[in-house]
Formats: C-alpha cells, structure tokens, sequence
C-alpha cells in the first residue's frame, strides 16, 4: 500500500457483527479518520482487544490486530508496545470489558503510563451477552438480572483515570466522529497512557441511548491546568460531557533501563565457586 | 589420625539455628569451600514462616560423587540454638551414629533426638566467637571444615568469596571465628573426626548454582528477552536472577499488576515478535491458563516456567512436590495441544528450558516448563556447564502483497509462519475466536476441525530427537519418573550398580505431546516398571496409564512432599522389582536409616535371582 492513505484503506472489509445503528460504527469511522490525519502506516499499527461487542473492533480495521481475552487487552497491549517501541498501539473494548473484568489492569495501565491509547466504548449495557448490568449502568436501569436495578454507583473512569495517573484522558461521543477522530489524534500524539472514553449507543439494548445525539454536551469538559481541576470537571460535568479534560506531563514508560555491565562473561562468573 | 579405608565417600551435614544465627552463610560457605576443593555437593535449606528472621536450618551433603539429593541420614547436625527446631525434625533424620553438637546455651535437646545412640557434644560456640570478634555460624563452619578434613585454603578461599564485599573488618573477624572453629575441633572433638574421600575433581574452576538460575540462563541463552511476572515464591528468586541479565542482553522484565497481567502481557510482546517468559508456582500457574488456551488457539509462541510447590491453594509455598502435572497437562478448557516439559536436575534446568524456549518458538505454542522448589533452590557443585544450542528461531513470513497473506494456513507440518506487526501488506488479527486460515473469525465445523487438527499435528509430528528423555541402564525392571525425583533415582542406579544391580531408567523431559513410539522402545524387555513421583495421588502414574501402552507391571512409588522420593525408597523397590515383590512400594516408609542393608543385602540374589517367570506369575 503505497502512496495517500483515505481512511477507507484503513478498513479491513470484513462485514461487523454490530446491530444497525450501533455506536460503534462511528467509532470505527473516527478511527480510520484518526489514522490518515496521524499519516499512520496500515503495518505500524495495532489494535488489541478483549471480548465484547466493541472487542470486535481489530477485525474490522486494516491494522494489526490481537484478538484477546475477556478482560485483558491492557496488558497484552503494553506487552506489544514494550516488545515494539515502533507500533502505533491501542487497546479497544467495552465498558464491562475495560472497567468490570479489566478492572485492575485498567488501574494499574493507568499508573504504569506505557505509550498507548485506550479506546473505551462505553454503552452502559452487557450488549454481547444481551443486556446485563454492566459499571457504568445507571442503578436503577433495570435489567433481566436486576428487575430493579443494581443499586450500585457507577464507575467514573475518567476520575479514577485522573487518580491512577493516566496522562491523557478524555470523552468523545459515537455521533460525532470527527469531533472524536481530533480527540484520538491527539491522544495518540500524547505521550503516555490515554483514556479515551467513548459515549457509544447500544440502540438493542439501550434504546433510551438513541436520544444522546441531543443530550451529549460537545466540548463541555475542557483542558485543565491541574489534576485537582480536571477530577473538579470530571466529578462535576454533566456524564454526557464530551473533550479533553487532561493532558499529563508524566514520562512514558519504556520498561527498566539496559544494564550494560551484565554481559554474559559477568554472568557466568557469578557462578564461579 | 583415620585412615584412608575410614573416609566417608559422602558427608550430610545439618546446622539450625534461630533468625541472625547465619546458618544458611555456613552452609553456602562449606558448599563454596567443597567446590573449591573439588569434591560434589549440594545444600538445601528449610526455613520457618517468619518473612525475616526466622529460623532456619541449612542442610549440606558433600561427596566424592555427584550428587542431587540428600542422603538417607545426617551424619551430624549442629545447634547453635534449637529454637522452634520441631518445625525441621522431620526433614533431618540422623544416622545412628551421628553426631549432634550443640552450644553450651543452646538449652534442651529436642524430644525428636531423645535416645540418640551417637554421640551428644556441648561446645562453647558463642564463647568462642565471642573471643575471636566474629560469630558462631563462622566458628561452626571452621569446626566442621575441620572434621570432615577440608583443606584450610578453600576454606578460607569460601570465606573471602562470601564475605569480600561487606568490607575489611567484617571479613577480618569472619576469618578469625573460622580459625577458632578449626582450633577448636581439635581441642575439643578430635576423635569424631569425619573425613571425605579425597576430592574426585582436584582444584579447578567450578559452578555453584540453583536450578532457577540455570532456568533464567537458558532462558536468556535460547533468545528470551520479556519477561513479565508477579512475585511467587519459589519462582521470585528466579525473576530477581533475571531482571539484571535480560538488562545487560538489552531485554526487559516487567513487574505485572498479577499473572493475568503476566501471561497477557508475553502474549502481546511475543505476538510483537519477542521471545517472552514468565514464571510462577502453582496459583499463578491457575490463572494463568485462560492466557494459555489463547496463546494456543492464536499460535503464540511463550514459554511459563511453573516452580512447583505443595498445593492445593496456597498449600506450602516453600517446599517442593510434584503436583501441578495434572493442570500443567490437562487445565487448558477446550482441546488445546501445548508443550509441557521437565528439566530433571538443577543443572538440566539451563538445556531444557532452553530446549522449551525453542520448541515453544519453533512450533509456534505455549510450553509450560514444570521445575519444582526443590531443584529450582537447591544449591549444587558442578562443573562449568556448557550454554546450550537451542535458540528460539520463528518462521516469519516476508513482507506480503495486500490481501494474499493467510496467517493460519493449513500448512504440511501444521506451522504457518507468522507475520510480525511492522511487516508491510501481512496485516492480520489473531484471535482466539476459532478462525479460518486467513484469521477471519469462523463458526464453521470444517473451520474448527481444520485448525484443530492443525494445532494437534504441528505438536504431534514434531520430531523431539533423543533429548525428550534420558534412558539409561539395563535390565528388566525399569524406574520411570520425571523432574527432581530424577535425583534419586540416578543415585539409586549409582549405589546398586556399585553392587552389581542394574536397572533402566526413563526420566522424561516432554510430557506433552506423548511419545508412545519412542516409550515403547525404551521399555523393551521390561517386566515391571516403578513409577516414582513425589505426589500423594500418583499424578504421573495416571498420566502414564492414559497416555502410553505399558505392557509390563507398573509399580507406583510415590507419597507427598515436602519430604522427597529418596534413593532408598528407589532401591528398595528396584529390589523388590528384581526379587517378584514389588507390588507395595507405594508410599512405603521404612523407618530409620537400613536402607543400605536392605540395598546389600538381597544384591547377590537379586542378581541372578530376578526371574521373569517369578515375576509374571505373581
């Protein structure tokens, strides 16, 4: 593939499994945009992810891509950025598969600051498994499993992000893929870990979401010159807020530094009685 | 003075004592001073629960052979204090005559040793280093340095290795406690004098190593260079080993948030197309098997280097057994083909790994590499072992026309070569949805049987040469077994081929794939097979009757860790074996220390009288 890429080169013609009218088609759209602007190379770039509806994101991109485990896209994305400095990489999934399984790796992702960029499609439903609870379901959406409604308080990635230490953290909206396709242009310039969450309808099992084309607040949440501001915006912005709240100045994370005075004489040596 | 007809071809020798005694530096000091000299030697510890500062007891055997095990018995043990010494007692069973030496303070004798027939010393030890400068573990090594007849200099040679970087006065006033340990034998205990056959090997270069760092080693050598892993004990030490060596090749260890970070995370840089490792114990190895089944069923290339210790749960994290064989073959959901393969000493743990790194790469599978705690923190006298030659060596495919490349293909040997992120027109995504060859996710029936068969066959029609197991010896009673109770069944070969006695044994390194053919062959002739194993189920044994066509007597010989198969339990049943009576050598356990008179005793009937006929009627 030589010459301009358009961002239908970044397409991989293999048909999605998404339902008609899914977020996640525009997510895709935002991506191959992101990637002309970025003047990404089909072969530089990789995609990981879990399970779920928006973990079939690798598949459908003209990209590298690892189809993983429920759950664990983050480390296995980290795992190829530290193995390959030279890759573009992201991870991609869903809100359950990043926040309620992945829970843990997406904490320590956050701390650990690798160079990657975290696309988080955010639907607040189970879509794959037809419609459980998932962290970010409002506690008294009822579901098949919760007639009513978990009583649980919904995870604010964006804040626990700002805690842990990712250095770039935003929210975009499906509905608005060049407004998203900027905000992945520049999380993927920023260096270090970016969190990118992404307002992404299940029109299936969240039909209610189908009205958040009028609800979703373009821009409202905004750069902010500290962390202590960006978690005030995050806590304090209405949830359907969409832009970029944080831009870190933390190093990324390479992995431990090379010892050169381990050479393999020094090391046989040790052994020496 | 002894003489040379009274020199023992092998010495055991315990010291215990509480948190900041040293122990465990006297014994690394005799191990280093006998290396030094030139003789064989290995030495074990068994510490208590206390993360710092507990007590400890350090075990060493030094011989004019090479070893891999304890002896039968110890042949002394020194107190410098019995603090909580019950927690131990079991694992140091003394000879009848042996000799316990205790400090003048050290208090009681313990309940275990009441009715000792050897002789009971009660020596100055603290006074005495007091009166040096230095401490009791130094004097306690000086005085047994003394009385098994180690030269002075590799002594001294072991003290200043062991002491050169704490600074002058520290190693001064260790020297001068090693001396007054020497004056002090002969003053004091001149006529339990113990001495070893001269050194075997003269003075010369010579390796002290554990089988975690031959396994980092030959993981290092064959190409590895990611190593993502979460603490465990009694895989820690080797991450600590490997973090400074894969530094210096330009590699890189990660600490993981926990193993399913691990094993996801050598996944991805492998996929990025580095050789990657990690390495864990048995609750690790647990969560890491949903990790595994992906790195089959996308064809990733990682190795796991398993250091098994006693389970179920958190069972025993410091003491070895040979438990996790059921998960590491059979804890994969679906049916998914992988490498599992076990080093049989600490010193094998550099070849095999190395060898599983290259099989795992070549064959594009995950290989579970199974050590134990007891190999893998051993420490051994050897010689300077050679690096081996296997090298992780991936078939990867060239750069590619757009939409030509088909990651999956069915090819002859099962191995399709695998493109790497970076390479133009190749752009793919492994999955761990079944797939077709082009790596579209597929429901299909042809599709799953299709790349099943691929999986199975690119494992199954590999040709594992000769090193899948080491066969060796002769007759028609065979010892099978695999992993650390190797160590007692060469030395049980050792012992009864001194007396004429012979058997085969079959310890297997590749447990997974099966090598039914290559078995066979090895069991030709042979009426009974003891299958010897340190697992309370007999795990191995299971394993071999659903896998291989054994047409002869199995005899299990097996019980639980902590305590390991020894070589009298091995010899015992090989006599049995050889005299028709071997049907009860599972978990069998002899009192006391006869095994040596059960050995020489039947030997000259167990020579000619092992006939076939006997045997099969039985």
């Amino acid at each position: 593939m030589t010459g301009i890429l358009k961002p239908a080169d970044f397409k991989s013609g293999i048909k999605p499994i998404w339902c008609p009218g899914c977020g996640d088609f525009g997510v895709l759209s935002a991506f191959t945009k992101a990637m002309v602007r970025l003047g990404c190379r089909p072969e530089e770039v990789v995609v990981v992810s879990g399970i779920g509806c928006a973990a079939r994101f690798p598949a459908y991109v003209n990209a590298y891509g690892l189809h993983g485990l429920h759950g664990r896209a983050l480390p296995t994305a980290i795992g190829v950025k530290l193995a390959n400095p030279q890759l573009v990489v992201f991870a991609a999934g869903g809100d359950g598969d990043m926040y309620s399984i992945g829970g843990n790796h997406f904490i320590h992702a956050c701390r650990r600051n690798a160079d990657i960029t975290l696309l988080v499609m955010d639907n607040r439903i189970y879509g794959m498994t037809k419609g459980q609870p998932s962290p970010t379901t409002e506690p008294d959406f009822a579901t098949h499993l919760y007639p009513e409604g978990t009583h649980m308080q919904p995870l604010n990635a964006l804040a626990l992000a700002l805690t842990a230490g990712a250095n770039f953290v935003a929210r975009g909206f499906s509905g608005d893929p060049n407004g998203l396709a900027e905000i992945i242009v520049e999380a993927v310039r920023h260096p270090g870990f970016s969190v990118v969450e992404i307002l992404s309808p299940c029109v299936t099992f969240r039909p209610d979401q189908r009205e958040w084309k009028h609800q979703v607040q373009r821009g409202a949440l905004e750069p902010a010159e500290t962390l202590a501001e960006a978690l005030a915006r995050v806590a304090t912005a209405p949830a359907l807020s969409t832009g970029i709240v944080w831009k870190g100045d933390r190093p990324p994370y390479l992995g431990p530094g090379r010892q050169a005075d381990r050479s393999m004489e020094n090391l046989l040596q040790s052994f020496v009685a | 003075m002894t003489s040379t007809q009274d020199r023992k071809d092998s010495v055991s020798v315990a010291v215990c004592g509480s948190g900041g005694a040293g122990v465990i530096t006297a014994g690394e000091v005799l191990l280093a001073a006998a290396a030094h000299a030139g003789w064989h030697g290995l030495q074990t510890r068994s510490v208590g629960p206390q993360i710092r500062g507990g007590e400890a007891v350090a075990m060493v055997r030094i011989a004019s052979h090479p070893v891999e095990a304890h002896a039968d018995a110890f042949d002394m043990i020194l107190a410098i204090d019995w603090r909580n010494f019950d927690r131990f007692a079991a694992e140091v069973t003394l000879s009848p005559h042996a000799v316990i030496l205790m400090d003048e303070e050290a208090g009681d004798l313990p309940a275990v040793y009441a009715g000792h027939a050897g002789p009971v010393l009660r020596l100055p030890l603290q006074e005495v280093a007091k009166a040096a400068k230095g401490r009791a573990n130094m004097v306690a090594t000086g005085l047994i340095g003394e009385m098994l007849g180690m030269p002075a200099d590799s002594l001294e040679h072991a003290v200043r290795r062991r002491f050169k970087a704490k600074g002058e006065a520290i190693l001064d006033s260790a020297l001068a406690a090693l001396e007054a340990g020497q004056r002090l034998f002969h003053e004091r205990m001149a006529n339990h004098a113990c001495p070893l056959a001269p050194p075997p090997m003269g003075k010369g270069e010579r390796w002290i190593i554990s089988g975690n760092q031959m396994a980092g080693l030959g993981a290092l050598t064959a190409g590895v260079r990611f190593v993502a892993a979460y603490p465990i004990t009694p895989a820690s030490d080797l991450l600590e080993w490997m973090t400074p060596a894969l530094a210096g090749a330009g590699g890189m260890l990660v600490q993981a948030e926990d193993e399913l970070a691990s094993i996801n995370m050598i996944i991805g840089a492998s996929f990025a197309g580095t050789p990657a490792l990690t390495a864990t114990s048995g609750p690790g190895l647990a969560l890491m098997m949903e990790g595994l089944g992906l790195a089959v069923a996308a064809e990733i290339p990682v190795v796991v280097i398993d250091v098994q210790r006693g389970g179920p749960s958190t069972g025993i994290p410091t003491k070895s057994e040979q438990t996790d064989l059921n998960i590491a073959l059979c804890g994969l959901h679906g049916e998914a083909p992988h490498l599992v393969i076990a080093p049989t000493s600490a010193a094998d743990c550099l070849a095999t790994t190395a060898w599983a790194v290259h099989l795992a790469e070549k064959l594009q599978s995950p290989a579970i590499v199974l050590s134990d705690q007891k190999m893998a923190q051993m420490k051994a006298i050897t010689e300077p072992l050679p690096l081996p030659e296997w090298k992780a060596a991936r078939k990867v495919q060239e750069p590619c026309e757009p939409n030509t490349y088909a990651r999956y293909r069915l090819a002859a040997d099962g191995v399709s070569p695998m493109a790497l992120p970076g390479t133009p027109g190749c752009m793919y995504t492994a999955d761990g949805l079944e797939h077709d060859e082009r790596a579209v996710p597929s429901s299909r029936l042809e599709d799953h049987a299709a790349m099943l068969e691929k999986r199975a066959r690119k494992l199954a029609d590999h040709d594992y040469g000769d090193f899948w197991a080491e066969i060796a010896g002769e007759g028609e009673v065979a010892v099978i077994t695999w992993g650390s109770t190797a160590g007692a069944v060469r030395e049980a070969a050792r012992d009864l081929g001194a007396q004429g006695v012979h058997f085969r044994r079959l310890i297997l390194r590749l447990l997974s794939p099966p090598q039914p053919e290559r078995l066979a062959t090895a069991l030709t002739g042979v009426h009974t097979v003891i299958v010897a194993e340190n697992s309370h189920s007999g795990q191995f044994l299971h394993y071999l009757r659903a896998h291989y066509d054994i047409p002869a007597r199995l005899v299990p010989l097996h019980h639980a860790g902590p305590r390991a198969i020894s070589a009298r339990e091995v010899r015992e049943a090989v006599l049995a074996a050889l005299m028709g009576n071997g049907t009860t050598a599972g978990n069998g356990e002899t009192e006391g220390s006869g095994g040596r008179k059960a050995a020489s005793g039947p030997a000259g009937a167990a020579g000619t009288g092992s006939s076939e006929t006997e045997v099969l009627t039985r």
